[in-house]
Parts: C-alpha cells; structure tokens; sequence
C-alpha cells in the first residue's frame, strides 16, 4: 500500500491541513517510509486476538444525567478569535 | 544564595518547617536560577509574581503548621497543562494566545499541597517527539555536555521539565509519557522521572496528545522528592472517566523497603541492533546491584518487544489526529482567515500545526480512513493486546523489570536525520509500558565515557509504583550518582 501525491492530498483534505503541492511529493516520501516501517506488524500472527482499546481495566463510570455545570458564557468565548453577541463567529457558509 | 538549590525536595520541606529557609526566599533562589540558566531555553513563561504570591501564602501555612506535602517547594509546568490565566500553548503556534480559564487536576492538586508555580516549561508541541526539537519557542538545552562542548538535546518530549530540574531551576516539575516522554528524557539529563500507572493521574486539562498513552508523572533529583510529588499529584478524578478509583499507597513508606527476596525481569529481548555498549555494561551492572541487595535476578521473554514501536506509530497519531482535529480556529488560538470555512480550516492548521504534527496528523488520519482501518488501526490495538499479554505472563514470574532505559546517551541538538523512523528508536524501551499501561521509572545509574548521564528504566506491575520506588532507591544508592552538569545554576 504506497502512498502517492493524490492520496497526500485526499489525506491532507480529510484532516483539514491545506498542503501546498510543491510539498505533497516530499510528505508521499516520508509517509512511504513510516508505513513501510509499520507494515512490520504483518509478520505478527493476530488471528484470534481481540484488538485492545483500553488498558484500564474498569468500565466507563456512570454518573446521574444531570446539569451540573454551564452558564459560562464569557468563560468558552474569552478566547474566541471572533466573536460577536455572545456567538462564535466563522466565514459564510450559507448561501 | 546558591546553595540552596543543592537542596533535594525532602531537605528542603524540613529547612522550611525548621524555619532554616523561608518559602519566599527558596522560590527566590530558583527564579534566580532560571534567569541564570535562559540560555537553556527551558522556561516559555516565567510567572515570577504569582510564583511569589504562592510562596507567602506557603510561609503563612507553614507558619501555622498547615503545610502540605510540597508546601513551599517551587514547580515547573509542562507547558502540556492549562493553567487558569497563565497562557497554555502545548508549544505550538496554533493555541498562540490561549489562556485556559480553569486548571487542570494534576496542577491543582500540586497547588492545593502547597507546590509554588515557577512558570511553563519547554516540551514538543503536542508532545510530539524525542529531542525538544519541535517546540515552537525552539529547542530546550541539555545542560549536560560532553568535552566537545556542543548542545545536547534534553531529549523529549518534556525535555525543559528534564533539562530545568538537572540544571536547578526547578526543584520539581511535571511532565506527561505517551511513548518515553518522561522517562526519556530523564534519562538523558541524569534525573529521576516516573510514568505512573494509565489512571493513577487525572488528564484533565492536560492538552490531549494520544488519549489512551498519556500519563502525567514528576521529575526530581532524588527518588524519595520524586515519592514525595507523585504523592501529591496523583488523585481520582470523575472529570476523567480513565482515572483509577484505587488508592495510592504510602510511597514515602516504600522507598526503605529495599528489594530483598524480590524477583526482577531482565527481557532478552531489550538487547538489540545499534544498542551503545556502554548502556548494555550499564544494565548489567544494574543487576549486579539489585543482586547484591538480595534480589533475585530472572530471563524472562517479552516475545513481541520489536513490534512496540511500530503499533504505537499507528495508535498515537489515529488518537492525535482525532484530538487535534478541535484545532479550528473557530474557539480558541490561532485563525487564518479565507474565504471559506473550509479554507479557513485548511489554511489555519497549515499555519498553526508543525512538520511533525502535520506528519502525524496525516498518518493518523490515513490509517483511520475507509478501507486502511482493519489493515493498520485494527491490526495495532490486537498487537498491543499482545504486547500487554507478555507482561502479564512476566508478571507471574518475577515482581518488577530492569531494563537500560534509552538505547544512547543524548545526542546533539539540530542532528540531521533524513528518516524520520530513526528518531522514533529512541523510544524502543519506553513505548510498551504505555502500550500496557504500566508504570516505568527512569533513574540516572552513572556516567558514559564522554561523562554524560545514562539511566535504567524499572517497570513494574499496573499501580504497583510503590515497588518501583523500592528499587529506585537500592539502584540510586549503589550508583551514587552525584555527578552535576555544567552548565547548572549556581555552577559557576
């Protein structure tokens, strides 16, 4: 499985990182070679093994469906690039 | 008065309860020493007037006889943990400006038992790497230095944490370890530095780099101050659904226990390619040690060592490229504006995240896309289920594992490396135990030949840290390692 140029620019669509393209052909490169690396895991032998997700070793706590905390307003916009009347403000994407 | 930094963090809680040294003038000294050591870079905000706000009201408490567990001990900040009104930026451009309204658990918890905040410290943005190098602010300086006189890297990624306590300009300091970040790093800067346990500190508030690896954990000289900090950092937390409800027990308690009777793991298969001979010398003058101290030293086979580092270069970035994707410049940090929101996006992370971050991003997205999941992501959580069963069946033979704790001593800073799989090696010891969830200690055991630090790595059993205190302790005994770097406050 490589990498070429039009995946790096898919990949780079999906994660929301405008790549130049003067740049895709070097990322291919360096991408290829971590997952050549990585296909290493291959050689192990997974057929019966479930996958693990978590090393806690307890579920997920549970806690009663309640409100307990809000009202903060000026706390989540004090660090908005730009905001305007109490909303978070992004380009138009309503025509 | 430069000799008080030469106290350990236990000296130094009894010179304050002795009313030998005031905490105002303690915290004085150190932000003495971190002027004195700027060069380092290890500092990217130093919070002098708070640091001396906090240490009043430590010398009032101490006066009263209310002290905590650290009162009056001065703390450096992984810049990786929010800290209400003092700016938090993971070092990276893209949370410039970002000043958390609210603290983080494990910070908290430091604050309530009397700790004194210096400032934020140097890491790799996101925590992403093993050198320092991809800080925003620039590269954090070991002060240690071989004859030659180049620049060291401290190692990574909370190399400033490392770098400051060895140069003493923080007694203590806070660190996280998704793959070795701790452990490595204090390795290469001759300081002690635990991971504890997945779930013994609360990750709230910590910027997230890889949800289900990271831990925070202390840096400290001494095994018995490093004791002394996760005591009061560690807690149970229901802000985060991984915290452990399971009791921390006395660590101050464990550190004389010594290791007589114990069993230690010593894994075949940590000897590998490219390994400095000087560290495996090292590892096995470590067993020498803890076998004159009555332990009983056993081969055992962790079979799917090799395969570590490979299933956590796929497991971290798929979680980092997840985590990362809040960074939008809509709610906090860096905006680029364009046109469209898509743009607007596209443009902002472009400007805002690093190389590496940018590398990882896009790894993790590609091994989470359609058609690759099962191949990579899948593939890597069942490795990890074995990697985590090889140290369960350790653990029915022996009650701890000695292992060196980096393949190198540090290496300089800005060294070219055109693979970036070669910079991932330095992590080859530290990975599994995140992978496993396990606590792993790094504890500086002697000097190369170039005189820089070299440390061994202990893990142990999930919320068994106690017994990694015990033998931290009988090996920092026998090594009785007191050489100091160079280039360190009040060195001179």
């Amino acid at each position: 499985m490589s990498v070429d140029k039009s995946t790096v620019a898919r990949i780079a669509r999906l994660a929301r990182i405008n790549v130049p393209e003067d740049r895709q052909d070097q990322l291919a490169n360096e991408l290829n070679g971590i997952l050549d690396w990585i296909a290493e895991l291959n050689e192990v032998d997974t057929d019966h093994v479930e996958p693990l997700a978590s090393v806690t070793g307890h579920s997920l706590p549970r806690r009663a469906d309640q409100v307990t905390d809000g009202n903060r307003v000026d706390e989540v916009l004090a660090n908005v690039p730009e905001t305007a009347g109490g909303f978070f403000v992004v380009p138009k994407v309503v025509e | 008065m430069s000799d008080l930094l030469s106290l350990s963090a236990v000296e130094a809680r009894a010179a304050l309860d002795a009313g030998d040294v005031s905490a105002p003038e303690l915290t004085e000294a150190y932000l003495g020493a971190i002027e004195e050591t700027g060069p380092l870079n290890n500092y990217v905000a130093v919070t002098a007037d708070k640091a001396m706000d906090m240490a009043k009201v430590s010398q009032d408490k101490i006066s009263a006889g209310e002290a905590g567990l650290i009162e009056g001990l001065p703390v450096g900040v992984k810049d990786l943990f929010c800290t209400a009104g003092v700016a938090s930026t993971a070092c990276s451009r893209i949370l410039d400006g970002f000043t958390p309204t609210y603290e983080s658990t494990v910070t908290a918890n430091l604050w309530r038992e009397g700790g004194v905040m210096l400032g934020k410290i140097n890491c790799d943005e996101f925590a992403m790497g093993s050198a320092n190098e991809t800080s925003a602010f620039g590269p954090a300086v070991n002060p240690w230095q071989a004859g030659d006189g180049v620049d060291l890297v401290p190692g990574g990624s909370s190399g400033g944490s490392a770098s400051a306590v060895a140069a003493r300009s923080a007694l203590l300091a806070t660190g996280t370890d998704t793959g070795g970040s701790i452990r490595q790093p204090a390795a290469f800067c001759g300081v002690v530095g635990m991971k504890p346990t997945y779930g013994r500190c609360s990750r709230w508030g910590i910027v997230a780099f890889a949800s289900s690896l990271d831990q925070a954990g202390p840096f400290s000289r001494t095994v018995a101050d490093n004791a002394l900090m996760m005591q009061a950092m560690a807690s149970h937390d229901p802000k985060d659904s991984t915290s452990a409800d399971t009791p921390l027990p006395d660590l101050m308690a464990a550190l004389d226990k010594g290791v007589k009777g114990m069993k230690i793991g010593v894994p075949s298969e940590y000897v590998m390619d490219g390994m400095d001979s000087e560290v495996v010398a090292l590892w096995e003058t470590g067993q020498a040690w803890l076998r004159d101290a009555g332990a009983e030293l056993v081969e055992i086979s962790l079979p799917h060592t090799k395969y570590a580092l490979p299933a956590y270069y796929i497991i971290a970035p798929a979680e980092a490229s997840s985590n990362l994707a809040r960074y939008d410049g809509v709610r906090y940090g860096l905006r680029v504006e364009a046109d469209s929101l898509d743009d607007m996006y596209g443009e902002t992370r472009a400007a805002g995240f690093g190389d590496e971050v940018q590398r990882r991003i896009m790894i993790g997205t590609y091994v989470l896309s359609a058609g690759y999941y099962d191949a990579y992501y899948l593939k890597a959580q069942k490795v990890r289920r074995l990697i985590r069963q090889d140290f369960d069946t350790a653990w029915q033979q022996v009650d701890a594992i000695l292992t060196p704790a980096t393949p190198t001593a540090a290496f300089p800073v800005g060294r070219k490396v055109e693979d970036p799989v070669t910079n991932f090696l330095n992590d080859v010891f530290t990975v599994p135990a995140n992978l496993a969830g396990l606590p792993g200690m790094a504890v500086p055991a002697g000097l190369n030949t170039e005189g820089l630090p070299l440390g061994l790595q202990i893990l142990g059993r999930p919320f068994d840290e106690a017994t990694l205190y015990s033998i931290g302790r009988v090996i920092e005994d026998a090594a009785g390692f007191d050489a100091v770097p160079a280039r360190r406050a009040g060195g001179v």
